[in-house]
């Protein structure tokens, strides 16, 4: 089966590739000395990080207040409309479903500079409420989505059955539909907070002075050369990711 | 159930927000690629068209050309590392555990990624200290076209090989079988049962690689040089520090339409070709 040996090659090439540079990063970090010449095991550049590092740590808290916030809201609004498109008709239904697709497919670099353009226009302050703002526009329709391809699923006779039981609207949404409907809501929560965290080219546009995030305090520590301090702040977000990633895999699966 | 009214106040937060946060911006943008510069940035509310006189300018051409050329490279080179690679993970025995590998380093940060390339490749990187070491000349491995390549190819990797999986994986290897029995080469066999058959992963694929390649900004802009600069770099810089509104919003309007037309041909070519969806 050559075929197969040849799809095998590709797949370890592939993950040599995708791994090779994170490995380095992770081997630099605790390397003493700045460059190629390992000059022996060393914390320093954690030391560094978690003791020196006072503005890198405000970004950071700036990064979670606004992914969590973002998140909060686009998952309520996004979930409500995903009901709607799914469920209801109503008149601007086509109009809605096209502005929830275009966001998606368009390049950030886009949607960040039509947003610093109306920003700007109307003479609003851009600081930690424009990024909120930003952030919540483009992770209103990935939450939309998500929750929409889980209500493709949802069995409405329960909802039916509410109504028969004597439910009020109000009732069948905060009773029947939200609850069965929460595995697909906490992943349009977890994909949006992920987002969120991790923007960079948009939240580049619509940030002030002052209200740099923690990739925006990144690409300014990238320009100004290797930093050592990088490599032990990768080693950091790797292992915090990964954790989250499996601790939130977990809930999931209790949730469901 | 199903009133009318319950769908207006449903659907009411979504549209008013996308509205005013999405609509308005792009029409904005589009309102002020037709005015005339302010002179220190903003418009002026005079028609002029300025703004997209840009085609007469040889830099533009060649940025143009350089955001072609390295997004339909990275395209390319990006969709033939995932066929060979989806179709290993598709047909294995542990699915899930590959996958996951292949999505792990995708949690990283984005820039952390590419800043991961300039650590290795830099001009003061590890290959380069190693060449000194060695006794070798320096060689300056970033920031040309290659680069701003191989660092594309490697930021949407996952976005490529996801797609091209969930295609194969519903692929029914039998067909592959029946063309031999039936005579044909193997070439042939997989070029007319296979590859028709994961179209749609293609498709998919290559949307989401050359769609964020064509509005690249970060990664020209940290591994590339002068000259592989792309369109997301000229709108910025003509936004922050030319301050030139009108032509900012005329790049933003052109790459918009675009990628709009693109995504529609696609899409329909897709549809004419009786593809599934994904």
């Amino acid at each position: 089966m050559n075929k197969k040996t040849f799809s095998l090659n590709m797949f370890i090439l592939t993950l040599v590739f995708l791994y090779l540079p994170l490995i380095v990063l992770i081997v630099q970090s605790f390397n003493s000395g700045m460059g190629g010449d390992w000059d022996g095991f060393s914390l320093k550049w954690y030391d560094e990080l978690f003791n020196h590092s006072a503005r890198l740590w405000t970004s950071f808290k700036y990064s979670i207040i606004i992914a969590l916030t973002s998140a909060g809201i686009s998952t309520a609004i996004g979930t409500l409309g995903a009901i709607s498109l799914k469920w209801y008709t109503f008149k601007h239904k086509k109009y809605l479903q096209i502005i929830s697709y275009l966001p998606l497919v368009l390049p950030d670099i886009i949607m960040g500079v039509s947003l610093l353009i109306l920003f700007t226009s109307i003479k609003f302050k851009l600081g930690l409420i424009t990024i909120f703002l930003a952030h919540t526009t483009f992770n209103i329709p990935f939450v939309l989505f998500i929750v929409l391809s889980r209500l493709h699923d949802f069995d409405y006779s329960i909802v039916e059955a509410a109504y028969d039981l004597g439910a009020t609207e109000k009732q069948a949404l905060t009773k029947v539909v939200l609850p069965n409907l929460m595995p697909g809501i906490i992943s349009g929560l977890l994909m949006s907070i992920t987002l969120s965290l991790d923007d960079f080219v948009i939240t580049f546009f619509v940030a002030g002075p002052g209200s740099s995030t923690l990739p925006l305090h990144i690409y300014s520590m990238i320009k100004f050369g290797v930093s050592p301090i990088i490599n032990a702040l990768s080693v950091i977000l790797i292992a915090g990711t990964i954790a989250l990633a499996m601790s939130t895999k977990k809930i999931q699966k209790y949730m469901v | 159930m199903k009133n009318q009214r319950s769908g207006l106040v449903y659907s009411a937060p979504i549209t008013l927000w996308l509205t005013l946060l999405f609509v308005v911006p792009t029409l904005i943008v589009i309102v002020y690629s037709f005015l005339k510069k302010g002179t220190y940035g903003g418009v002026e509310w005079i028609f002029s068209a300025n703004g997209y006189n840009f085609f007469s300018s040889s830099y533009f051409l060649k940025v143009v050309w350089n955001t072609v050329e390295i997004s339909v490279a990275a395209t390319v080179i990006t969709v033939l590392i995932a066929i060979p690679v989806a179709l290993y993970i598709a047909t294995s025995k542990y699915k899930n555990f590959l996958l996951f590998l292949i999505i792990v380093p995708f949690w990283t940060n984005f820039l952390i990624r590419i800043y991961s390339w300039i650590a290795l490749l830099g001009n003061n990187g590890l290959l380069n200290k190693l060449f000194i070491k060695l006794g070798l000349e320096p060689h300056q491995f970033l920031y040309n076209k290659s680069a701003v390549i191989l660092v594309s190819v490697y930021a949407y990797l996952p976005y490529a090989i996801l797609p091209l999986y969930s295609a194969i994986e519903k692929f029914d290897f039998a067909m592959i079988d029946a063309a031999r029995d039936l005579g044909a080469s193997k070439m042939t066999a997989y070029s007319k049962t296979f590859l028709p058959n994961i179209k749609p992963g293609i498709i998919t694929a290559t949307l989401f690689t050359f769609i964020p390649a064509l509005g690249s900004y970060a990664i020209p802009k940290l591994v590339g040089g002068n000259n592989s600069q792309m369109l997301g770099n000229i709108i910025a810089r003509e936004l922050t520090i030319t301050r030139n509104w009108p032509k900012a919003a005329a790049i933003s309007t052109i790459l918009t339409i675009v990628t709009v037309a693109f995504i529609f041909t696609l899409s329909k070519y897709d549809k004419d070709h009786k593809g599934g969806d994904v």
